[in-house]
C-alpha cells in the first residue's frame, strides 16, 4: 500500500507512471478493437449497436465486478452462471405462482417480489458458499464446483429439462426493466455503471476494501493484523451473490424465461474479464474498472466477428482466444 | 456370443428369479443423454412414456432407462446394463458417435439386440437397427417453404446450431434446395448454439449489419425465442417470416394461434425414442429384427397440421 502514498509526489512518478501505462493496457486494446471494428463494418459504430454491446455486457459485467472481489481476495467462484439460472428459474416459478394463485396481486407487486427473492437468493448462496470456504475449511475451487453441478441441476429438475416461461402479464410488465432506455440509455446499462462504480468505490476506499486487498496478498499477515479474515471472505461471496442476483433481474425481462442452457459459461466469462481486466488470479491487487473493460471487450470481439464474415465462424471462438493471450501480454509483468 | 447368451439366461434360472421361463422376459436397457435442454428432455419423456406404456401392457417386458451426461458415463451405464440387469435389448441414442461405437460393439458381440437412435454409431455393424430422424429433409423443407413464401425473391439470414454432422447435414440440405431460388440471397449464416441467448445476440448483430432482412432461418424453435425478441426489439417490420425447427410445443402453440412471424416448423420429434423403444419390444417379443434403417421423415408443420403435433405434456 505504500507507494500510493508517495504517488503525489513529483519525483517518484517515473515508476508508478510505467505500471499506469501497463494498467491501460486492455483499454488501448479495447480502442484498437473499436477503430478495427469500425473500418470493417460503419455500422459497428452506430449508437444503436454500442448500446446492443453494452446491454448484453451488462450481465457478464456485473457478475464479474462482484467476481473482482472475490478473485482480489485469493478465492474463486465457479458457480456464478449456474447460480444465475437457478435464480432466474425460482424468480419464474415464484412469479408464475403468485400470478395464478387465488388472489393474484397485481403484476407489479408481482415482479418486485420476484425482485427481491432474486436478491435475497444471491445473497443466501454467497453466504452459504463463503460459509463452506471460511467455517468448513474447504477450497473454493471444490466449493463452488459442487454447487455449480448443484444448482444447474435444481433449475434442470424445477424446468422438467426443459424451459421455464414467465406468465404473460407478468412479463409485459417486467420486460421494459431490460427494453426501456432512459436518457438513451438501456436500464441495464445503468445498472452495470451504477455497480460497477460502487464496486470501485467499495474496493478504493474503503476499510472493507483494503482488507479484501490485504488478504489476497496475505492471508496470514492480515490476520496478525487483526483483520477479521474470515467475515470479509464472506462478506466477498455475499457480495457476488447479491451481483448474480442483480445480474438475473435484468436478465429474466430479455426472453422471460429459463432454461438449462441459461448462464451457460459464465463464470468463464466472468472470470476472463476479471483477469483480462488486470487482475491477478493470484490474488492481492484488483481493479474494478479495469474488469468493466475486459467484459466489454470480450463481447466487443464476439460482436465484431458477427457483424463481419470474413473469417470461417468456426473459427470464431479462436480469434476471441487469440485477442484475450494478446491483452494479456500486454499487460505482462504486473505481478 | 451365443454362449455368453446362454451363461446369462442359465444364470437368471439359478437365481430362480423368473417365475416365467426366462425366454419369455424381455429386458430392454435404454441408454440417452441426460436432459440438459428441452429436446433431451423430450428424449427422456418419450423413454419413459414408452417404458410406462409398455411395462402396463405386457408385465414380462422391463424396459431400464438411463440418462448420461457425458460419453464415459454413457459408456459404462450400457457396460452396467449388460452385467448387473442383463438386458436383451439395447436402445441407445449415443452421447457421441465415435466414442460409443467400440463400447456398443461390445454389448452387441455378447448377443444383445441393439437399436441405435438419431445418431449413427462410426461402425455400422455394431448396431443390429438404426431409427433416426430426417436431417437433410428439416433443411429442404425449411428452405422450399421459405422459397415458396418469399415468391422465390429476397434477403434471407440463418442460424446454425452447433458444430456437429447434424447441423451440417441440415445446413447443407438447405442451401442446396435454397440454391433452386436464385433470387434468394443467403445473407449470413452464424452459430446460435441451438440457445436463446446466443440466438438473441446473433440476431442484433444481424439487424445491424443488414437493413433489409425478408425471413430468418432460426432453424432450431429455441433460437427462435431469441430471434423473435430481438427483432421485437429494433422494432423492424421487414422481416415476414421465421422458420424454427423441431415441432416444439410452445413454437407449435405459436402456429396454432396464428402468431405474425411464426407460421411454419420442420418436425423432428423427439418422439422417434417412444417409436425405437416401441418398434425393438415388438420385433423382439415376436423374435424378429428391425429393419437395418427406419428413417422418421421431417414433416413441414402448418396451421392446418399443427395439432397432431402438439403434445402439452411432453416438456419439448
Amino acid at each position: 500500500m505504500k507507494p500510493t502514498t508517495s504517488d503525489t509526489k513529483p519525483g517518484a512518478a517515473s515508476k508508478p507512471l510505467s505500471a499506469r501505462f501497463k494498467g491501460l493496457g486492455p483499454v488501448i486494446a479495447l480502442v484498437l478493437l473499436c477503430i478495427a471494428g469500425a473500418l470493417l463494418n460503419p455500422d459497428f459504430a452506430t449508437l444503436d449497436n454500442m448500446m446492443n454491446v453494452l446491454t448484453r455486457t451488462a450481465f457478464i459485467g456485473i457478475i464479474a465486478v462482484g467476481m473482482t472481489f472475490v478473485i482480489v481476495s485469493g478465492g474463486i467462484d465457479l458457480s456464478v452462471g449456474s447460480m444465475a439460472a437457478l435464480i432466474a428459474g425460482s424468480m419464474i416459478v415464484a412469479m408464475n405462482a403468485l400470478a395464478t394463485g387465488a388472489h393474484p396481486p397485481g403484476p407489479v407487486t408481482i415482479v418486485l417480489a420476484g425482485v427481491a427473492l432474486a436478491l435475497v437468493f444471491g445473497a443466501i448462496f454467497g453466504a452459504l458458499h463463503g460459509f463452506l470456504i471460511t467455517h468448513g475449511k474447504i477450497e473454493p475451487f471444490i466449493v463452488t464446483l459442487g454447487t455449480l453441478g448443484i444448482f444447474r441441476a435444481v433449475l434442470t429438475w424445477l424446468s422438467d429439462g426443459g424451459a421455464l416461461t414467465l406468465d404473460m402479464t407478468v412479463s409485459e410488465t417486467y420486460s421494459p426493466v431490460y427494453y426501456q432506455s432512459i436518457l438513451g440509455v438501456p436500464i441495464p446499462v445503468w445498472v452495470f455503471a451504477l455497480v460497477a462504480i460502487a464496486g470501485a468505490a467499495v474496493l478504493n476506499r474503503t476499510a472493507f476494501g483494503q482488507h479484501v486487498q490485504a488478504i489476497g496478498s496475505n492471508e496470514q499477515v492480515a490476520r496478525y493484523a487483526a483483520i477479521r479474515v474470515d467475515r470479509a471472505k464472506i462478506v466477498t461471496y455475499l457480495l457476488l451473490g447479491v451481483c448474480v442476483g442483480v445480474a438475473t433481474i435484468l436478465y429474466v425481462p430479455r426472453l422471460g424465461s429459463a432454461t438449462p442452457a441459461t448462464g451457460l459459461l459464465w463464470e468463464l466469462e466472468a472470470i476472463a474479464a476479471v483477469v483480462v481486466g488486470g487482475t491477478s488470479l493470484k490474488g492481492g491487487a484488483g481493479r474494478v474498472l479495469g474488469t468493466v473493460v475486459g467484459a466489454v471487450l470480450l463481447s466487443v470481439i464476439a460482436n465484431i466477428l458477427n457483424l463481419t464474415s470474413i473469417i470461417s465462424e468456426h473459427l470464431n471462438a479462436a480469434v476471441q482466444g487469440v485477442v484475450i493471450i494478446a491483452v494479456a501480454y500486454l499487460q505482462r509483468g504486473r505481478r | 456370443m451365443r454362449s455368453m447368451t446362454k451363461i446369462a439366461v442359465a444364470t437368471l434360472f439359478a437365481l430362480g428369479a423368473a417365475h416365467v421361463s426366462a425366454a419369455d422376459k424381455l429386458t430392454i436397457g435404454v441408454a440417452v443423454p441426460t436432459a440438459t435442454h428441452g429436446y433431451t428432455a423430450g428424449i427422456v419423456y418419450w423413454a419413459n412414456q414408452a417404458k410406462k406404456e409398455l411395462e402396463a401392457a405386457n408385465p414380462n417386458v422391463k424396459v431400464i432407462v438411463k440418462t448420461a451426461g457425458t460419453p464415459p458415463e454413457q459408456a459404462n451405464q450400457v457396460q452396467d446394463l449388460v452385467v448387473v440387469n442383463k438386458i436383451n435389448a439395447l436402445v441407445i441414442l449415443p452421447f457421441d458417435s465415435a466414442s460409443l461405437t467400440n463400447p456398443v460393439n461390445q454389448v452387441k458381440n455378447k448377443g444383445v439386440y441393439v437399436t441405435v437412435v438419431d445418431r449413427g454409431l462410426t461402425n455400422p455393424a455394431a448396431q443390429n437397427a438404426y431409427v433416426a430422424g430426417d436431417n437433410a429433409a428439416f433443411g429442404t423443407l425449411a428452405a422450399e417453404y421459405i422459397g415458396k413464401h418469399l415468391n422465390g425473391k429476397g434477403n434471407i439470414v440463418v442460424l446454425r446450431g452447433l458444430p456437429t454432422t447434424v447441423d451440417n447435414d441440415r445446413v447443407n440440405a438447405f442451401n442446396a434446395e435454397i440454391k433452386k431460388y436464385p433470387g434468394i440471397k443467403v445473407l449470413d449464416a452464424k452459430y446460435g448454439n441451438w440457445n436463446r441467448d446466443d440466438a438473441f445476440k446473433v440476431m442484433q448483430d444481424y439487424l445491424t449489419r443488414f437493413k433489409q432482412i425478408d425471413a430468418v432461418w432460426a432453424a432450431d424453435d429455441d433460437m427462435e425465442i431469441g430471434v423473435q425478441k430481438a427483432i421485437e426489439q429494433a422494432k423492424r417490420t421487414d422481416i415476414k417470416e421465421i422458420v424454427g425447427g423441431g415441432g416444439a410445443k410452445f413454437a407449435v402453440k405459436k402456429i396454432m394461434d396464428g402468431d405474425k412471424l411464426v407460421q411454419a416448423d420442420v418436425s423432428y420429434s423427439p418422439r422417434f425414442m417412444y417409436d425405437a423403444i416401441k418398434m425393438t419390444a415388438d420385433a423382439r417379443l415376436k423374435g424378429q429384427a428391425l429393419p437395418a434403417k427406419t428413417i422418421v421423415p421431417s414433416v413441414l408443420i402448418t396451421k392446418e397440421n399443427a395439432k397432431q403435433f402438439y403434445f402439452p405434456d411432453s416438456p419439448y
